[in-house]
């Protein structure tokens, strides 16, 4: 009965994919459903008050064209680029590889004290660390007044140094999580491998280079794929502590996107941006991907 | 691929549940009815709150089995105006009542959210005690009344007597002109070289302040003006706006305002009325006709020493010239949702809020400029601070910014003309080169007059 094998089939797969369904549910209702919202409404002039409040039209690709010609934009983009790329690709990745290493080289005790320290600041919810970052660098904040109990008078960080203070809050606030995925990647590596070469003589940097980095590429992908979309999105500590002032001079995309949306009411060139972003996210998560596949074969 | 067609298929029958979910709903049936109030609360503004919870009080004994639901939004005027913004694009978060900006009533209007009340007022009869002007606040282009106000406001130099006498300057102080002004900064500025002797906003951080409670009162006073009403179109290229830009540039290059990084921290205004004034570390300042209602019992920063200690001034025209002063108004007001479902009893609830009684309470503890005629006569309201005939005066010389759609981002680009400036990055005709070439982009050619 070659019929009723093919219905208890049928059956047998629903019955599989039953338990995901929630999943996919909620996945589509709270993620795919907002961005593709977000990317239909990037091709009309919608607003948050006037005419095209009540009836938004379809202007096709001028906000995306209007891209083009915005002096914000491009400087805005460019800032991105280097807050992910000073922030997580440089600092929250090399520094948590450097503690993991150093790590599997401490004690115990020193262990975890630099643990819980690395840690504390990512256990924190995002607008907790944005304010204690804030308090950090402000004008009459911590390091002001460290500096002021050695007779220096420190600047006005947050003013004088804009990108400069977000990237190192950023940093401060993302590198525990690379230095849990490389200390669980470092674990994983076979100790008869660092042995022989050991046994070769290679230094202890020859080792890191040619035998352990190899090892983990992997780790090293996924890491800085999930570090460098983390980071595209940050929006919260960057709004805290600069507003992306002065004179944008830290408005990266998504604080860019938030203005033109919601401070100035144009949804459409807002949406339009938080798509570019999206495009932006997708560039590195292909070249990650790329990454990870040339590992396998 | 089969497994992808699998996917596609699960997908599918989800988007198809989550749709059937969606036409399911049914409207609620409520033997009670709700009315829905939004509306602005801060630490530092509270008045309003109060007026609420009194007209709360008196409408629901008045009227068995309605309830008024309260809904505060603690947010500054920026963060207000795009929370309410958002709720008011389903009817299922839409108020039926809200606080609502003078300057957004005609964009909201063009928007759909706010409900015509001609009909409406046609029978209440307080509605002819508020003054000509003020109901002009709540007109939409198609000449309909949409809002009510609550109060208006002028701006003024505040000063505090005791700096401007330490320096050898006469008060009663009236500056004549932008140089007197300079003149006498640069006076107190040389007798204590740590005081602010006199600021005006600027910068985006501030908002709508640095604009009304600065760049405003300088361009207005030079003849030329922001927005030309007979022609509907945006003025570009005016030498007042340079100048304007020039004089922000000299007040802080010579360190007689704030320091830039101040002036670019949205908090600003807190040290302004709550350390600086009271402290005798600033001279003086341009601030709304509201600055009692800080210092007064019960305000965010009471100082009971305000009465005697602070002078108000009128902020002079460049030269002198006629009409000798400048000042800007704004104001708020009350208005019905257009998506509201009890039209009637909202509208009711709004002339409870805005009763003699009502009206007086918040004008009086917010220092606003009466609208009602029967509240401005009021000894009560005569009597709630020394200032207010002072800054009632003002209204002869006052100006309303464009209330038009596109007003908010032409406000930032003025906005980001004076950060420039005081920053340093720009010099005033870069900057107002820049301005002019984003009021371009945003507005088009055809909506542009070159001056």
């Amino acid at each position: 009965m070659p019929d009723s094998t093919r219905r208890r089939a049928i059956k047998h797969r629903f019955l599989r994919l039953l338990p995901v369904v929630p999943s996919i549910l909620l996945l589509a209702l709270f993620f795919l459903a907002p961005v593709a919202w977000s990317f239909g409404a990037s091709f009309t002039d919608a607003a948050l008050t006037g005419k095209a409040a009540l009836h938004p039209q379809w202007v096709g690709v001028d906000n995306y064209a209007r891209m083009l010609g915005d002096a914000v934009f491009p400087l805005s983009a460019w800032l991105t680029v280097v807050f992910v790329g000073a922030s997580a690709i440089l600092g929250q990745n090399l520094l948590g590889l450097a503690i993991a290493v150093l790590m599997g080289k401490a004690g115990g005790t020193m262990n975890s004290f630099v643990g819980t320290a690395v840690v504390a600041a990512w256990v924190l919810p995002e607008i907790v660390a944005a304010f204690a970052a804030y308090a950090y660098f402000s004008q009459d904040g911590t390091l002001n007044q460290v500096l002021g109990m050695f007779g220096v008078h420190g600047a006005n960080w947050l003013y004088a140094l804009p990108m400069a203070t977000i990237i190192l809050a950023n940093i401060w606030r993302g590198t525990a999580f690379s230095m849990l995925v490389y200390r669980a990647a470092l674990s994983e590596v076979p100790r008869d491998v660092s042995e022989a070469a050991l046994m070769d003589g290679a230094r202890g940097w020859q080792r890191l280079a040619y035998i352990t980095l190899p090892i983990i590429r992997g780790s090293i992908a996924t890491n800085l794929m999930l570090i460098t979309l983390q980071t595209l999105a940050v929006f919260t500590l960057i709004w805290v502590m600069t507003a992306g002032g002065p004179s944008n001079a830290s408005t990266t995309l998504p604080v860019l996107a938030y203005q033109e949306a919601f401070k100035l009411g144009d949804i459409g060139y807002g949406t339009a941006i938080a798509s570019v972003l999206i495009l932006i996210g997708l560039v590195f998560g292909a070249a990650y991907v790329r990454l990870l596949r040339g590992e396998k074969q | 691929m089969r497994r992808r067609a699998r996917m596609g298929a699960a997908l599918f029958g989800v988007l198809a549940l989550l749709a059937s979910a969606a036409c399911s709903s049914q409207p609620q049936t409520n033997e009670k009815q709700t009315i829905k109030v939004v509306y602005q609360k801060t630490d530092s503004f509270t008045a309003l709150d109060k007026v609420f919870k009194d007209a709360k009080q008196e409408f629901e004994a008045a009227n068995a089995g309605v309830t008024v639901d309260l809904q505060p939004i603690q947010a500054n005027d920026d963060d207000y105006g795009t929370k309410l913004a958002l709720a008011q694009r389903s009817p299922d978060t839409a108020p039926d009542v809200f606080y609502e900006d003078t300057f957004k009533v005609r964009s909201d209007v063009d928007a759909g959210y706010l409900l015509k009340l001609d009909d409406k007022l046609a029978t209440w009869s307080d509605w002819s005690t508020f003054n000509e002007g003020a109901k002009a606040a709540g007109r939409g282009d198609d000449g309909g009344i949409y809002a009510v106000p609550l109060g208006t406001d002028t701006r003024a130099i505040w000063y505090n007597k005791t700096v401007l006498q330490k320096a050898g300057i006469p008060v009663p102080w009236q500056p004549k002109t932008w140089d007197d002004i300079l003149s006498a900064a640069r006076k107190m500025k040389a007798a204590d070289p740590s005081l602010v002797p006199f600021n005006m906003y600027a910068g985006k951080a501030t908002g709508e302040g640095t604009v009304m409670q600065g760049f405003y009162e300088l361009l207005y006073g030079t003849g030329n003006s922001l927005y030309s009403e007979s022609d509907k179109k945006w003025v570009l290229g005016s030498k007042g706006f340079i100048d304007s830009l020039q004089f922000l540039k000299t007040l802080y290059d010579e360190k007689l305002a704030v320091d830039p990084a101040d002036a670019l921290d949205s908090n600003v205004w807190k040290k302004v009325f709550g350390e600086w004034l009271p402290q005798g570390k600033m001279g003086a300042t341009v601030e709304g006709s509201y600055a009692p209602s800080f210092w007064q019992k019960g305000g965010a920063y009471e100082w009971p020493g305000y009465a005697q200690d602070m002078g108000v001034a009128m902020f002079p025209t460049q030269f002198g010239q006629d009409p000798g002063g400048v000042s800007m108004s704004g104001g708020w007001t009350l208005a019905v949702g257009a998506k509201s479902k009890n039209a009637d009893l909202a509208f009711k609830f709004l002339t409870t809020a805005l009763s003699k009684k009502n009206a007086l309470a918040f004008d009086v503890d917010n220092s606003q400029i009466a609208v009602r005629t029967d509240v401005a006569s009021d000894p009560g309201y005569q009597a709630a601070n020394p200032f207010v005939k002072d800054v009632s005066n003002l209204v002869d010389v006052t100006h309303f910014r464009p209330a038009t759609a596109d007003y908010p981002s032409i406000s930032l680009a003025v906005q980001e003309a004076t950060e420039a400036v005081i920053t340093g990055k720009r010099s005033p005709a870069e900057a107002a080169a820049d301005y002019d070439a984003s009021v371009r982009k945003l507005v088009g050619d055809a909506k542009v007059i070159q001056k």
